[in-house]
Formats: structure tokens, C-alpha cells, sequence
């Protein structure tokens, strides 16, 4: 791979040990994937999990004095504010202080501390076109598919790395030959909700595993957070960095559009029983609920909304509880919206900053939980699970 | 059969060698055990196996960009990596997580692994050089 004299000085360690690390990642990537040479990247984010593997990494940085030359947003790992009233934090010593060193070194790196998995809607939003390093299931094939950004699947590391160097090697989608379709879907089930939507990705991320899929039969526009679950839910059971909805999506108005010469590897159905089997193999029970887990990925406003709506002059069923993940952005916003309150009045717990599988809910341990997520099921702190939309968690929480 | 000698494609430098392990199957190591290297993922062709000190051979990685680099790097907290890795299909998540652990790894074998590697071989990985040599039981 081509190196720039200013690329070989931190290759070298010129401008420090953090610097060098960061680089030695993003060339050892680059030369894997035979990229010619290094790219600008102008923001990043990267998908800070808490957990050791995520300390490796930026507590080398951190010591070795790198800093963020670009806009790097990180994602939720656990609000100890808020949790240390609620659960006794010092009896899961061992993840609790992984997690804490963690957020110490995002923040002396200089990462911005947006603590979101959704940052494309709010605090770090892409444009159309512009070279980016998102890590983060539902980001990187948001930005590349709804709003036109270039990204790879990056992992916590590389995305970081590039927030550090402000570049990226030059290889797989940052490239226009790069994004055409591969596999194509035909939607024959009608999409009702984001639910549905969630669903669909499951099903759909299973069956293709790698590759970019596009999608036929889905006749109208999708909703934000639509788009937020199909991203989200295509990234648990595969690794699916972009995908097409004809007339809806970027850089294609037909199915040609997106295939763009590509003759599809694959065509797949999705039927009333598909979508219904896929459900099945999520559910582990169909039993009385301890508790609703909402917020995987973070909520938005408008989910927000939704959820008020619901619990509005609602009471929770004695020991039932329910949980809402989202932003501390979003928060704010429905604050003074008049959702916190509604929310609060019901018993509800609005969290920030937080992801569903961290320490602070391993007390839920033996519980049984209901979520609209199969990505929330999946990586699940609680015990048995069952899955609907938002309607029916709620339903099954209220008196 | 005699010992091979194999040109590869080099993505991790470095040189491993160990006991052959080949999975049909993906791998997430976060689905290891820690302390044992054992893969515990329910109906993986690994399940029960340890992964630790051997030369893996496997189609490519699986999963969330998190959970890969944080499986391996509990195995290397523990001593219980595998020594080498061979992949069909690349990933950059997987790529990542070996260059920083420091886990030899390549691709692009002359043969298929799975038609000229058998378990109870021996494989030297040098992934430096590109070269991946085989060595059969006496």
C-alpha cells in the first residue's frame, strides 16, 4: 500500500505510541484488503462496548497520547449515575470497573461522549457522499443505505483508529463498484409496523449472511425507525453493510438501478410464514412478563412518543417492569415534549446512555422479558424471552 | 500422503504452528470459554473443542464488531488463543481483531484446507513469507 511521507512518520511512531498503534491497525487492514492507499475520512463512530476486548485497544491509544483529529461519537455502555441507586454496582467489581476505565479513556482520547447507538439521527449525522468510519450494527448500513454516507462494516477498533488518523484505507464500499446489490429479496408479506420491519431484518440477515441485499415489494416509504430495525436486526444473525430499497433508499429509483449490471447471487422470499417462524425461533416462552425491555437500539423521539402515548394514565401490573433505552439527546428533547413525565407517572424507567447488554441488568437473571427487538433477545441479560411491537409489550405490562 | 508446502496470501504477519482444527462452521470467540479455549455455541461443529494453541481453519469470522475482538482477547488474557488462523473469505472485523492480538492469519491457500489438512496434522503457519506447510502424522 502507498504511505505519504506524513503517513510513514506515524507508521513510525513520529508522532507518538497512540498515533502508531492507530496506524499500524488501518495499514495492517489496508494491505489485508490490498488497498491502494490511504483515504480522508471526515467523522467516525465508534461502537465502545464496555467490555475488555474494547479496554485493549483505546487504553493503548489513550496512554500513547493519541487524540481524535475527527468527530468521533461513541456508543452507550452503562450510566453509573443512574444505576447506583438502583443496583449495587460493586458486586459485579470485575465488569463494572472494565466499563468504567473505558468511558475514562474515551473521553481522554477526545471521543465526543454522545454515549448513542442511533448517532447518524442526532449528534453525528453523515452526508450524503462524505467518507466515514461507522462502526455499530444499525450505523453502518444506515449511512451508507439511507443517507448516502460511504462506509465499511468497521469494528470498535478500526473506526476508532481512523477517528485517531482521520483516514481510512481505500477498499470495499468506499468504492462505487463496491455497492451494487447482490442478493435480491422479494417481499411478499405486508410490513405493519417497525416490528415488522425488525422481523424482516432477522429473516432476512440469516438468509443472505454477507452481501447486499435488495428489496422488491416493499411499496412505501419507510419510517425512521423502520429503517433504525431492519439495519439493526440484518447486523445480529449476519454482516450486512448496505442494502436497497428501490425508490426510497440512495443511488436507486428500479431494482436495475441498484444492481447495476450485478446479476443477483441469490433471490429470496419472505412470506406470512417466514415472518411468523422467525418469531417462533426467537420466543423462548409465551408466559406472564417481570419485565418490558424497550430501547435496542435507543429509542427515538418519535418512539418516544409512542411509548407515552401507550402508558398514558397507565399503571404497571404489580412487579412488572419496564425499561426504555435512548439517548441523553433524545431525553432532553422529550422532556420538553412532556413524554418524561407521562413516562414517570406510569413507573416506566427512561435510561440513558446505556446498552441492554451490560452488567447493570444482570440482576434481571431468571426473569421473563418481553421486548420488540430480536437483537435485544439475542444478546438478552434476562431470562426466558418473548418478542412483539410495542403495543404488545405494553399490553403485557399494564393493569 | 506426504508433507505439503503452500503458498498463501498474507493478512496477519507473524509465524504459528499447532495442531490442525478445521470448522465448516464461522466462528464468534466470544462463544469461547475463556479459560479453556472450548467453544461452547450450541451446534457449531466446534462445540466442546478447544480452540487454544491450535491451528484454526475455518471459513471466515461471524458477528458483532464488538463481541469478536472481546472474545479473542479474553482467550489471550488467558493464554488460550489458537496459534495461527486460516479463513476462505475475509472480513474486516475478524482482520482487526487478529492484527491487534497478534494472531498469524491468511487466506488464499493454494488448495482447499479442508481437502489437503486433516485433523491430527500438523500445520506451520508462516504468514510472513506466505507459506503454510503441512506435516502428516509418521
Amino acid at each position: 500500500m502507498f504511505l505519504s511521507k506524513e503517513e510513514e512518520a506515524m507508521l513510525k511512531g513520529d508522532h507518538g505510541a497512540g498515533s502508531q498503534k492507530a496506524m499500524e491497525l488501518l495499514v495492517a487492514i489496508g494491505e489485508a484488503f490490498d488497498a491502494p492507499k490511504m483515504i480522508p475520512v471526515t467523522r467516525a463512530h465508534a461502537a465502545s462496548s464496555g467490555q475488555e476486548g474494547d479496554l485493549f485497544f483505546v487504553e493503548m491509544l489513550a496512554k500513547g497520547g493519541a487524540r481524535c483529529k475527527i468527530p468521533t461519537t461513541t456508543n452507550p455502555v452503562v450510566n453509573f449515575e443512574y444505576f447506583q441507586n438502583i443496583i449495587d454496582i460493586s458486586e459485579e467489581h470485575a465488569e463494572a470497573s472494565v466499563a468504567w476505565k473505558v468511558k475514562q479513556h474515551y473521553k481522554e482520547i477526545g471521543a465526543i461522549m454522545s454515549q448513542s447507538c442511533i448517532p447518524y439521527l442526532a449528534e453525528n449525522i453523515p452526508q450524503y457522499g462524505e467518507h466515514v468510519a461507522f462502526s455499530e450494527s444499525s450505523a453502518t448500513p444506515y449511512v451508507n443505505s439511507v443517507i448516502g454516507a460511504f462506509t465499511n462494516r468497521e469494528s470498535i477498533q478500526t473506526a476508532l483508529a481512523a477517528g485517531v488518523i482521520g483516514e481510512t484505507p481505500e477498499f470495499g464500499l468506499h468504492l462505487k463498484e463496491n455497492r451494487k446489490g447482490t442478493v435480491l429479496v422479494k417481499v411478499k408479506t405486508h410490513l405493519r409496523n417497525g416490528y415488522d420491519y425488525s422481523i424482516l431484518g432477522q429473516y432476512v440477515g440469516k438468509k443472505v449472511g454477507n452481501g447486499i441485499p435488495v428489496f422488491d415489494g416493499i411499496g412505501k416509504r419507510p419510517s425512521i425507525d423502520q429503517y433504525i430495525n431492519l439495519c439493526a436486526m440484518l447486523n445480529v444473525p449476519g454482516a450486512i453493510p448496505m442494502f436497497y430499497i428501490p425508490g426510497f433508499t440512495v443511488d436507486a429509483e428500479t431494482l436495475d438501478d441498484a444492481f447495476a449490471g450485478n446479476h443477483p447471487q441469490d433471490v429470496i422470499e419472505v412470506t406470512d410464514r417466514d415472518m411468523k417462524q422467525t418469531i417462533e425461533e426467537l420466543q423462548t416462552t409465551s408466559g406472564d412478563v417481570d419485565l418490558v425491555m424497550l430501547g435496542c437500539p435507543h429509542y427515538n423521539l418519535d418512539q418516544l412518543g409512542v411509548v407515552a402515548k401507550l402508558l398514558d394514565g397507565k399503571r404497571l401490573r404489580p412487579n412488572v417492569s419496564v425499561w426504555i433505552n435512548t439517548s441523553e439527546t433524545t431525553k432532553t428533547m422529550a422532556d420538553r415534549a412532556g413524554y418524561v413525565k407521562v413516562l414517570e407517572n406510569a413507573g416506566a424507567n427512561l435510561v440513558t446512555d446505556t446498552c441492554i447488554d451490560m452488567f447493570c441488568f444482570n440482576n434481571m437473571k431468571g426473569k421473563t422479558g418481553m421486548t420488540d427487538s430480536p437483537k435485544c433477545a439475542y444478546y438478552r441479560r434476562f431470562g426466558n424471552v418473548r418478542v412483539g411491537s410495542v403495543e404488545e409489550c405494553i399490553a403485557a405490562a399494564v393493569e | 500422503m506426504p508433507n505439503l508446502t503452500l503458498s498463501c496470501h498474507r493478512i496477519v504477519k507473524g509465524y504459528g504452528e499447532g495442531q490442525a482444527l478445521l470448522s465448516k462452521d464461522p466462528i464468534c470467540f466470544c462463544t469461547a470459554d475463556p479459560k479453556t479455549g472450548v467453544i461452547r455455541e450450541r451446534g457449531h461443529q466446534l462445540m466442546g473443542k478447544s480452540v487454544a494453541a491450535k491451528v484454526l481453519i475455518f471459513p471466515s469470522g461471524k458477528a458483532s464488531s464488538a463481541v469478536q475482538m472481546d472474545g479473542l482477547c479474553k482467550l489471550m488474557l488467558n493464554n488460550t488463543m489458537p496459534n495461527a488462523m486460516v479463513v476462505a473469505d475475509v472480513e474486516p472485523v475478524l482482520v482487526s481483531a487478529a492484527a491487534l492480538l497478534k494472531v498469524p492469519l491468511v487466506d488464499r491457500l493454494k488448495r482447499d484446507p479442508f481437502e489437503v489438512i486433516e485433523a491430527g496434522d500438523i500445520v506451520k503457519v508462516d504468514a510472513t513469507n506466505g507459506v503454510v506447510t503441512v506435516v502428516k502424522p509418521a
